[in-house]
């Protein structure tokens, strides 16, 4: 097990950067999701961590010891980390025990105690008993433990995993994230875990490291990230968050600061040092209250039933060209066209810079 | 050091030939280049057999590619019946050498033909062969080239997504409007690439031409090269690099066209799509496999009837009776006759060892050119291709002046062995356990050798564990097919051969130089009854293959 350290690197694909200035400390031990939307460069980080690809600028050490720098590349196979891969990556010439013990055969084990560590692993993900089995004879789930498996035998000081429930199903999915959480206590292993599920994200990390376009936007906790995001993509990414155009009228004291949003003055969270400005406004459920008076105008364009209660979407009265969605419990109704009222209790504003 | 090791054996197998050969127009072997260009280029000969190959390669050309297309259309596109079945058969002539095709048809047609005699037909006996003559030359190449244009337009039409027909269907085209406004464009760069290597096919066939042609006198490049060095030795060998630079040069132009086209074609956007629904024929159906069904018989049966019936008479020319027909001639040449059994041998040795060479090489290599795509693997790929798609002659006389003289350095003489054949086996058709390995390696995720990566595996760990078990089949295939068409090989073998290195195709061709036309059948019988065994025997292990690296395989 050991640390990773990420140090201002930089990956360039010609002219194209799809790594920008990436830096990131994860202790030894810890759970970290990487999260973003398709295309920001998740798959390219992981892949220089296990060095698959090289990268262009910066350093990245791990356990203490510098694996990727400048003139310096470790080769994956000297690496010893692990990769649990999205299709899984089981070679299907070869059976499941022979799939788990492959590191230790390259590794020289002899045989005996390599036939029990593939089996304690084996027991480890469940799967003691299917060690004859051949791949192609193993369910979804089944595969994905064996992978896991296959990844743990060899004792890596970091596991990475490359989105590995995008291809189950719902259910499959939370009972593996379940899975996951409990293999992850078990072990102790320092896990660099990418997505592009945010609620994954959320319910697995220690901390999550959200990128865009290439680089990092936020790494912090999940309940960081929540109620603190860095700018209008994380609070969007994180939980849809609404975020809204403001006025930040007075100084920061404590931690709070008076704000105009649309017309009405609501005392909300903000980062140190927040005075007079213009400002972008993060808005969760719990910050909002429908009223019957006062409060923001929102016309409602759509109302769609999710189960226990409607998703409304709309735009303020006072501004139309922007949007405004949120839930509303059952009993409460409303239908396209009719105005609500939300009275807003709270919120948080956005770092300046980041509208 | 894997990619020094791959480079070393492909300069050795690919880029050595063919620098030697351009090295003697600037060092010639005897007198000066220019003397030896002029008297090359001044010959009327030379200019005659270049007309005749020109003439030959495209009307041959045309030929083979109305047949090919207008099968593969019907094939690919209706719902005619037995289409494995036909493709299989179809795509025999393409695997059996061009002299036996040549020999099976002149015994079809000829005065002393068994066959025609049979049935009572055979022309007065002293009349010409109708089949000696540019019209035959022709019609062959048509026969044995029509197949491999059926396979490169086949696959285009696979490709061919199903939403652009129904597309066109819905929009109240009829099947004839949409075949020539829909289908027929967008397999056009197809049917263009199939027309440039049919082409190159048919100008470097050496059987064709030597086995219809020079009874006739009448020479194209390849036999003109030969017939030279048969009368003249290493003597001539600059004046000969210089006709097969010429032919190299008219080659060329269908490659060059062919890869200008291609490239402008996307190979990566596979579409998922299922191939179109076939169009129905209707009452037409059984007239079409009617069709298809004579042009079997007429490609197929009948030759390989007047082979063996020829192989199985003791005197031509006298009448045919089926009690008379006898195995005697077998009997003589695997017995009596010492060349024939030892040809056997060494065709089975070499294409065995070429084939098994061309695995070892084809697996690395392949890596390379599929997975670690740099500025190099086009080269490569390139410089690999180049002894195939070139006519054979070329390489032959290549290796004939990389080894008239002993190795430098070694000092071994393999010029009048047989190990000068195997290096030109192996340099020719590496690239036919290259192609499809390229294909397999595109069809294997990537992920598969990554996973072994990260647990630590080297480089040759990972070929050795993974790689080759999961593109063996692929490139066990492309050994098959290296190995089916080494066995009768002549082109190669006919310049390269001495006494005691005989091939298979080296012995047909001197029985029936020697007018031993039965002899020359019974040992065709026997090369084409292994290559059908062995297409057969692939098509068991077919099923664990990609698609599309088994030629015969629909
Ligand atoms: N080998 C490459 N050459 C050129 N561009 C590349 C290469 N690999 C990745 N890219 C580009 O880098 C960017 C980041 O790609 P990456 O695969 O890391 O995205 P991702 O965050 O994993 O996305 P997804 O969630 O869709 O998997 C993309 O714009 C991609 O097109
Ligand atoms: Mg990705």
């Amino acid at each position: 097990m050991a640390g990773l350290k990420i140090d201002g690197v930089t990956r360039r694909f010609g002219e194209f950067e799809a790594l920008k200035q990436v830096t990131l400390e994860i202790g030894n031990g810890e759970f970290v999701a990487v999260l973003g939307p398709s295309g920001c460069g998740k798959t390219t980080l992981l892949r220089a961590i296990a060095g698959f690809e090289k990268i262009s600028e910066g350093s990245i050490t791990v356990g203490g010891a510098e694996v990727s720098g400048p003139g310096r590349h470790v080769p994956p196979e000297a690496r010893n980390v692990g990769i649990v891969f999205q299709n899984y990556a089981l070679w299907p010439h070869m059976s499941v025990a022979e799939n788990v013990g492959y590191a230790l055969k390259v590794a020289k084990v002899p045989r005996a105690e390599r036939g029990r560590r593939v089996q304690e692993a084996l027991d480890l993900v469940d799967l003691g008993a299917m060690g004859e089995r051949r791949p192609a004879n193993l369910s979804g789930g089944q595969r994905q433990r064996v992978a896991l498996a296959r990844c743990l035998v060899a004792t890596p000081s970091l596991v990475l995993f490359d989105e590995p429930l995008a291809n189950l199903d719902v259910h499959l999915r939370a009972a593996m994230e379940a899975e996951f959480a409990d293999f992850h206590k078990r072990t102790g292993t320092t896990i660099v875990y990418i997505t592009h599920d945010q609620a994954e994200a959320v319910a697995l990390a220690d901390r999550i490291a959200v990128m865009d376009h290439g680089r990092l936007i936020q790494f912090a906790t999940p309940q960081e990230l929540y109620a603190r995001p860095a700018n209008a993509m994380v609070a969007h990414f994180i939980a849809n968050g609404i975020v809204l155009p403001a006025t930040v009228l007075g100084e920061e004291q404590a931690g709070k600061v008076l704000v105009d949003v649309l017309g009405e003055q609501v005392v909300m969270d903000c980062p140190p040092g927040t005075g007079p400005r213009p400002a972008g406004v993060c808005l969760r459920p719990a910050d909002l209250r429908l009223a019957d008076s006062g409060g923001i105008g929102v016309a409602v364009k759509r109302a769609v039933y999710r189960g226990g209660g409607f998703r409304i979407e709309g735009h303020p009265v006072l501004r139309p060209d922007l949007e405004i969605g949120f839930d509303l419990p059952d009993p409460a109704r409303l239908a396209a066209g009719e105005v609500a009222r939300l009275a807003i209790t709270g919120g948080w504003v956005l770092p300046a810079g980041q509208e | 050091m894997l990619i020094l090791m791959v480079a070393a054996v492909v300069l050795l197998l690919s880029v050595l030939p063919m620098a030697r050969l351009m090295w003697e127009l600037v060092a010639p072997q005897s007198g000066t280049a220019a003397q030896s260009l002029t008297k090359a280029l001044s010959a009327g000969s030379t200019w005659t057999a270049t007309w005749n190959s020109l003439q030959t390669g495209v009307a041959g050309t045309v030929l083979a590619m109305v047949l090919g297309t207008t099968t593969a259309l019907i094939v690919s596109l209706t719902d005619v019946r037995g289409r494995g079945v036909f493709v299989f058969l179809y795509v025999i002539p393409l695997l059996i050498a061009p002299q036996v095709t040549a020999l099976a048809w002149l015994q079809l047609f000829g005065p002393a033909s068994p066959f025609l005699k049979l049935i009572g037909m055979a022309p007065p006996l002293g009349s010409r062969n109708p089949l000696y003559s540019p019209g035959g030359i022709i019609l062959l190449l048509g026969v044995q080239y029509g197949p491999m244009a059926f396979l490169m337009v086949r696959a285009a039409l696979r490709r061919l997504p199903r939403e652009l027909v129904e597309a066109a269907l819905s929009g109240g085209a009829s099947r004839f409007t949409v075949l020539r406004t829909i289908i027929l464009p967008l397999i056009t760069p197809a049917l263009i690439g199939a027309a440039a290597l049919v082409f190159v096919s048919c100008v470097g066939n050496f059987g064709i031409p030597a086995f219809l042609g020079i009874p006739a006198n009448y020479l194209v490049l390849p036999t003109l090269i030969y017939q030279k060095l048969a009368g003249a030795g290493p003597a001539v060998l600059t004046e000969v690099t210089i006709l097969s630079i010429v032919i190299s040069l008219i080659a060329m132009a269908g490659i060059v066209a062919q890869d200008f086209l291609s490239r402008r074609r996307d190979y990566r956007i596979t579409t998922t799509s299922l191939p179109p629904e076939p169009f129905g024929l209707g009452r037409w159906r059984i007239l079409v496999e009617a069709g298809l069904a004579a042009l079997i018989l007429a490609v197929l049966v009948l030759p390989l009837t007047g082979l063996t019936l020829t192989s199985m008479i003791t005197a031509i020319g006298r009448k045919v009776v089926l009690s008379e027909l006898t195995l005697a001639n077998y009997g003589f040449i695997l017995t009596e006759h010492a060349a024939t059994p030892r040809a056997f041998v060494n065709s089975f040795g070499l294409s065995l060892a070429a084939a098994l060479v061309a695995v070892m090489i084809a697996v690395p290599l392949g890596y390379m050119i599929a997975w670690q795509r740099n500025r190099w693997t086009r080269a490569l790929n390139l410089s690999i291709e180049l002894p195939y798609a070139l006519p054979g002659v070329v390489l032959a006389i290549a290796s004939l002046l990389l080894f008239l003289k002993p190795i430098p350095v070694l000092g071994i003489q393999i010029y009048n062995t047989i190990w000068i054949i195997l290096f030109a086996y192996c340099a020719r058709f590496l690239v036919l356990a290259l192609r499809p390995t390229i294909v397999g390696y595109q069809q294997i995720d990537r992920a598969l050798e990554e996973a072994a990566q990260v647990a630590g595996a080297g480089l040759m760990t990972r070929l050795r564990t993974i790689i080759f078990p999961l593109v063996a089949p692929a490139t066990l295939a492309g050994g098959c097919l290296i190995f089916l068409t080494a066995l009768s090989e002549l082109t190669v073998s006919a310049l390269l051969w001495s006494s005691g290195s005989e091939t298979i195709g080296v012995v047909i061709f001197s029985f029936e130089q020697g007018g031993d036309s039965a002899f020359a059948s019974a040992v065709s019988v026997m090369t084409v009854i292994a290559t059908v065994a062995l297409m057969l025997a692939t098509n068991l292990f077919a099923r664990r293959l990609p698609n599309g690296v088994l030629p015969w395989r629909d």
